[in-house]
Parts: C-alpha cells; structure tokens; sequence
C-alpha cells in the first residue's frame, strides 16, 4: 500500500498550459499517474498532449471524477488556487510553488482547516509525493524510485528527499511512498501526519525521515513517534554547521536565537528511540541494515 | 530582510504607529544638521542589527551641537559584536516613565500567530521569558480572524500596562498588528514600547523582519534592499540572483537545493574541515547560473578549494556538466574544484566531463568522498 495517494488517484494539473506545469504535469502522466486533467481558466476546451483542459477545478472535478490536485501556479495565485481546490471538494492538494508570502500561507492553512477539514494540502514549496509504480505528484524524477516498499521516506528538504531515494534505491531497497513536506514555515501536512500515515500502512515497515534546521516540526515528531511509532524510524537532520539567524535557503530555515538548532532536533529524536545518522549516506546505509534485519 | 532600527521605524510611521521625531546620518556633519532640525536634547542611535548596543556605548544623549558632534564621532565607525557602524538615527530624546514589550510573529507548530505583551520591557525578553514568564501575556491570533480592539484592550489590562497607557497601547497594538500582517513582516516586535512622563505611548525602538517571499507587493521596500548585505560576497552573489551565505571555512560550496546544501556543508564539518559558504544555484544549473556561482566564490580570498555537489532532480546533471565545462572557459578559477554529481542522467554528465578532468578539476563518486578530496586540497593535501 501506500499513503495519501494510490494507482487510483486521479490528478489534475492547475496552471497545466504554463512552462512549469507542461513539463512536470506530462512527465507525471508519463509516470504512469492518472493525470486527467487541467485548470486554466483562458485555455479551457484545448488540451496539453492529449490532456483535457478546463476552466475550473469545479468544471474539472465534474466532467473527471478527480480527487486529486497538482498545484503550479506562481506564487501571487497559488494560495486562491489551492482553495478554489478544496471549494470544488479536492481531496488532496500538492502545492510545489516556492515563494508564497507566510502570511498567505498562514492564512490558507486556517482557512483549510476552519471550512475545508477533509482536504488535505501537502506543501507549498516542496517536490510532491510519489508512490513508486502507482503515482507521481510533483518534480521528483521517476527513475530513482523503487516500487514494492517496505520504506516510507518523509522530508523537509527536495534535494535530499532524492538523495534518500537514491541511496536505498542503488541499494536495492524499494519504497512505499516518498513525500517531501516542503521547507516553508507553515507546511499543509508535517512529518507526524505522514508518520501516523506510515504507522498504519501495513507495507511500510520501516520509515527514513529527514528533517532541518528551523521550527520545532522534528522535535514534535520525535514526541510522537516515542509515543506511537511501533516500526524503525532512521533520521538525519540538515544544518549541524548552519549559523544562528541566517535563513539556509528555505524560508524555514533558520536558527533563532536557541531554537531550531540540528543539535536539540537530533538529540529529541535520539532520545524518541530513532537511529540518527550524520549524513545521507549514513541514513541510507543504516536503513539498508534495518531492512535486512526486517 | 531584517530591517535597521530607523527603517522600522520609518515603516512603523507609515502604519501609524507614533515614534519619536528622527533622522538618519552617515557623517558627523549630518548628524549635527539633523539635530538642529530636531531640537534638542536629542538620542544618537548607533544603526547596528544586533542587541546590546546601549551596553557598548552605542546610545548616547546629546544637549547641543558639540555632544552630538562628539558622540556621532565616536559611534561612527564603532565595531558592535562584529557589526561596524555605518549609519546613526538621531531623534528627539523622550523622558521614560514605563517601558513595555510587545511583538507579533509566526507560532510556527500551531500554524496561528502569536502576540506577546508585557509590562516588563526594555530588557531583553529571552530573559523575562527565564526570570518572571508570567509577566508574557501570550495571546494566540487566528489569522483568517485578526486582532481587533476589544481583544487588544482586554490584552492590554490582562498585561497589567498602567491604566494611563492602555487605550493609546490598545490602538498602537491593533496598527502594530496591521503592520504586521499588511506590511508582510516576519516579526514585528518593540522594545520598549514607552508611556513618556507626559502620559504619550510610542515605539522606542523598533525590530522588523520583513518577508522576502512577499516583495512583489511591496515595491516602497526596494529602498531598504540596499543596506541589506554587509557581506560583500553576499552583495555580490544577491547581484547574480544566488542564495549565498558567507561563512569562515576555507572550502567553497556549490550544491542545488538548500537541504543538499546544508548536507554538504555538514559531511565538510565531519570530515575535517570548514565551508566558506553556503550557495543553492536552485533548479537551474546552466552555464550562466554555474558561471556566476564560480566567480562569487572565486573572488573570495579565503577559498582554497572548491565542491560542487549536484543530486539532479529536475536538474539534469548533463547540463551541470556543460555549465561547468562552460563556466571553466570564462572563469580564470585560483582553487581546485572537486565534482559530486549524482542523480538524472548522471552517467552523460560524467562523460561529458572525462576528458576535461585534470588535477584541478576532480571528480568522486559520492559525496563523503567528495568531501574528503575537497578538505584535503584546501589543506594544501
């Protein structure tokens, strides 16, 4: 199994007739994931190689059935089309773009949760989630995934979310589903929804989760999985060498004042019973022996 | 963007929040012109983004021409915590009766922003928060909701601020708050917030941070854009439109993707050595962008070495690789550069480079190994 999405999902691709959207909305397509849909409100009754386009996520839903969306669409609309979304009763919204103002985020992020409680938003600014083998939402490449699990994968960061696949990967360790939270301050899913996620699906047996510098997110989620986690959790964190007060690139990361340091999130985790590796590789290699030991 | 004092100021002043009549100065000669304007007896405010400036001499009064000559000569110039000054904000000195506290920011896990008030200002509130935590009324606010004046002016009593001070406070908070939200600030934070002996309330001093992701709205910021890099090799990659971060290490760091980035400075840390910087060229690793990576990081003295660690996602790595081979032509580098590039179509990208390798341009096959090679050439190996 896998979490949040499946073989089934229907997507469709808001802002799918823009460059951005084209390229990742064709590719996830390519993928195999049922993209079966677009939203551009002037371009609507064209198609993008074969893709249908609508004038609206309401029109869409309609005419396709979807559950599914896949938002890119830049940053001064991106939150308007995430709750257009959720008005025309999409379930799960994938937001890649990076540069949402915080405060637009924040107040996206109540509006979900006051008026729209069954929708669930994953982003913004992060690469997606993939199911190797069933669907791809968002920019991760493909090719280094691995169908047929036991590891779920949840992190903060996109690149090192494709380090994590390739080290398993190259190691011949499948995946279950890999979902990248996003480095923005107020994220529509974090790491404990997906580890709730990844406790109760009965293919993941082991979860690899890389969190950041920044907020509180890692030592939260180590609370949760001391109090819940029955499978393995291996952990690295980003940002040991990251300086005090300079955001490292993700509008979330930064360290402030004695908060959100690599060094207190580690030691949370380590305490919660999670094996915490240095680097990537070391994660990958720990994983490697967790899953033969399985 | 973290703002100086006088530009908060200048902002608070376009929300309504009432502060002390001021002016900016980078001479002495400035400064006194400036103070005539005022009248005095006026404040010569170092303009430093770090605490604790009153402690080291960077506050002073000023009754006339020659102290505010005197004291601008001296703060001019002075080395605050590392931090020079360049600028001094003169204002109209104000008689203190109260100091308090008040600031607005993010609550990051419960995803609502939080106000925090107290009677206790003009300290620094990380130690109210350890010394007397109830003295911090923190009131959560629903962002889809807002602050109004009903629920500031309970706040305001709930804060024990002295009953001459509450209905100005009470108003001062709900323009703070609009700032806040309106003007995009990360943070939004005074201390003190002053009740003068003459019963007015105004922002003494003023801290904000400025949400970058939100500067395609607010085109006034543009002025303040300026004075936002001290770091020259900071100015110079902002020029280029690179996510740079200065650091003290002597190994220059080329990643994609802020998380990698971090990473990549880490496995430096554990194998030994110490990054001169943090630089994320993002998803689009072409020669231009690979170009003026290498010429940020070449013009930095302190580099002895170079490490470009790639995982091509979007970015294919084959075009890492022409943009490197490219950005070699144009760039006369000083330091080696060690290559780490994994990821989608990795294997054309290696190829590419096969024939351009040379003792100064390596590539490893991971990026421990990487790392390894990196931190022994910059030790001169």
């Amino acid at each position: 199994m896998s979490i949040f999405v499946d073989e089934n999902t229907k997507v469709i691709v808001q802002g799918l007739t823009g460059g951005q959207g084209r390229f990742h909305g064709v590719r996830n397509r390519d993928y195999g994931t049922k993209v079966v849909g677009g939203v551009s409100p002037k371009k609507a009754g064209t198609d993008v190689e074969g893709i249908p386009v609508f004038a609206s996520v309401a029109d869409a839903v309609t005419e396709t059935g979807a559950t599914a969306s896949f938002v890119v669409v830049p940053p001064a609309g991106a939150t308007a089309a995430i709750l257009e979304a959720a008005e025309a009763g999409i379930e799960f919204i994938v937001c890649i773009t990076e540069g949402i103002p915080a405060h637009d985020e924040a107040k996206c992020f109540n509006t979900l949760k006051k008026h729209f409680p069954g929708t669930r938003l994953l982003g913004p600014n992060c690469p997606g989630i993939i199911s190797p083998g069933k669907c791809n939402i968002g920019i991760t490449s493909g090719d280094i995934a691995l169908p047929g699990g036991p590891v779920g994968i949840v992190s903060r960061s996109g690149t090192l979310t494709y380090q994590a696949l390739h080290e398993l990967t190259q190691a011949g360790i499948g995946q279950t589903t890999c979902v990248g939270i996003g480095g923005d301050p107020v994220p529509g899913t974090n790491f404990i929804d997906c580890l709730e996620a990844f406790e109760a699906d009965p293919e993941t047996k082991a979860v690899m989760m890389i969190g950041e510098i920044g907020g509180s997110e890692e030592e939260r989620a180590a609370e949760y999985i001391k109090a819940h986690m029955t499978k393995p959790v291996v952990s690295y964190v980003a940002g040991v060498t990251a300086p005090p007060g300079k955001k490292m690139g993700h509008a979330g990361a930064i360290i402030s004042g004695s908060q959100g340091t690599a060094q207190a999130k580690m030691e949370a985790l380590s305490a919660a019973g999670v094996s915490v590796c240095l680097n990537p590789t070391e994660a990958g290699a720990k994983m490697v022996e967790i899953v033969k030991g399985l | 963007m973290d703002l100086f004092e006088y530009q908060g100021k200048q902002y608070f002043a376009q929300f309504g929040i009432p502060v002390s009549p001021g002016g900016e100065a980078d001479t002495v000669d400035e400064a006194v012109a400036q103070a005539e304007k005022i009248g005095y007896p006026v404040v010569v405010k170092a303009q430093v983004r770090v605490g604790g400036r009153g402690k080291a001499g960077g506050i002073k009064l000023a009754n006339n021409a020659d102290e505010v000559r005197e004291h601008a000569g001296n703060i001019l110039g002075m080395d605050i915590k590392g931090h020079i000054v360049r600028r001094v904000w003169i204002e109209l000195s104000s008689d203190i009766a109260k100091e308090y506290y008040v600031s607005f920011t993010l609550d990051r896990p419960n995803k609502v922003y939080l106000g925090m008030l107290s009677a206790e200002g003009g300290v620094e509130i990380e130690e109210v928060a350890v010394s007397n935590p109830d003295a911090i009324i923190m009131l959560s606010i629903d962002p889809t909701v807002g602050l109004d004046l009903a629920t500031a002016t309970k706040w305001v009593a709930d804060a024990k601020l002295d009953e001459q001070a509450r209905e100005q406070a009470a108003a001062l908070i709900v323009q703070l708050y609009t700032c806040y939200v309106d003007g995009d600030c990360d943070l939004a934070e005074i201390n003190p917030l002053i009740l003068t002996t003459d019963g007015i309330v105004r922002a003494l001093d003023a801290k904000v941070t400025l949400d970058a992701n939100a500067s395609y709205r607010h085109p006034e910021w543009e002025v303040w854009s300026a004075t936002d890099t001290e770091d020259p090799r900071e100015a110079m990659a902002k020029e280029k439109g690179l996510t740079y971060i200065g650091l003290t290490g002597d190994v220059g760091i080329i990643a994609n993707g802020a998380g990698l980035a971090m990473s990549t400075l880490d496995v430096v840390n554990q194998v030994g050595g110490e990054a001169a910087n943090f630089l994320d060229i993002g998803g689009g690793a072409n020669a231009d962008v690979m170009t003026a990576a290498l010429e940020v990081i070449n013009a930095d003295p302190a580099v002895k070495s170079i490490f470009v660690n790639i995982f091509g996602g979007i970015t294919r790595v084959d075009e890492v690789a022409k943009g490197v081979i490219e950005a070699l032509k144009r760039v006369d580098l000083k330091s080696p550069i060690v290559l780490r590039l994994d990821g989608t179509n990795a294997v054309e990208g290696r190829a590419l480079l096969a024939e351009h390798l040379n003792e100064n341009l390596v590539a490893e096959p991971t990026m421990l190994d990487a790392a390894r090679t990196a931190v022994a050439m910059a030790n001169g190996r």
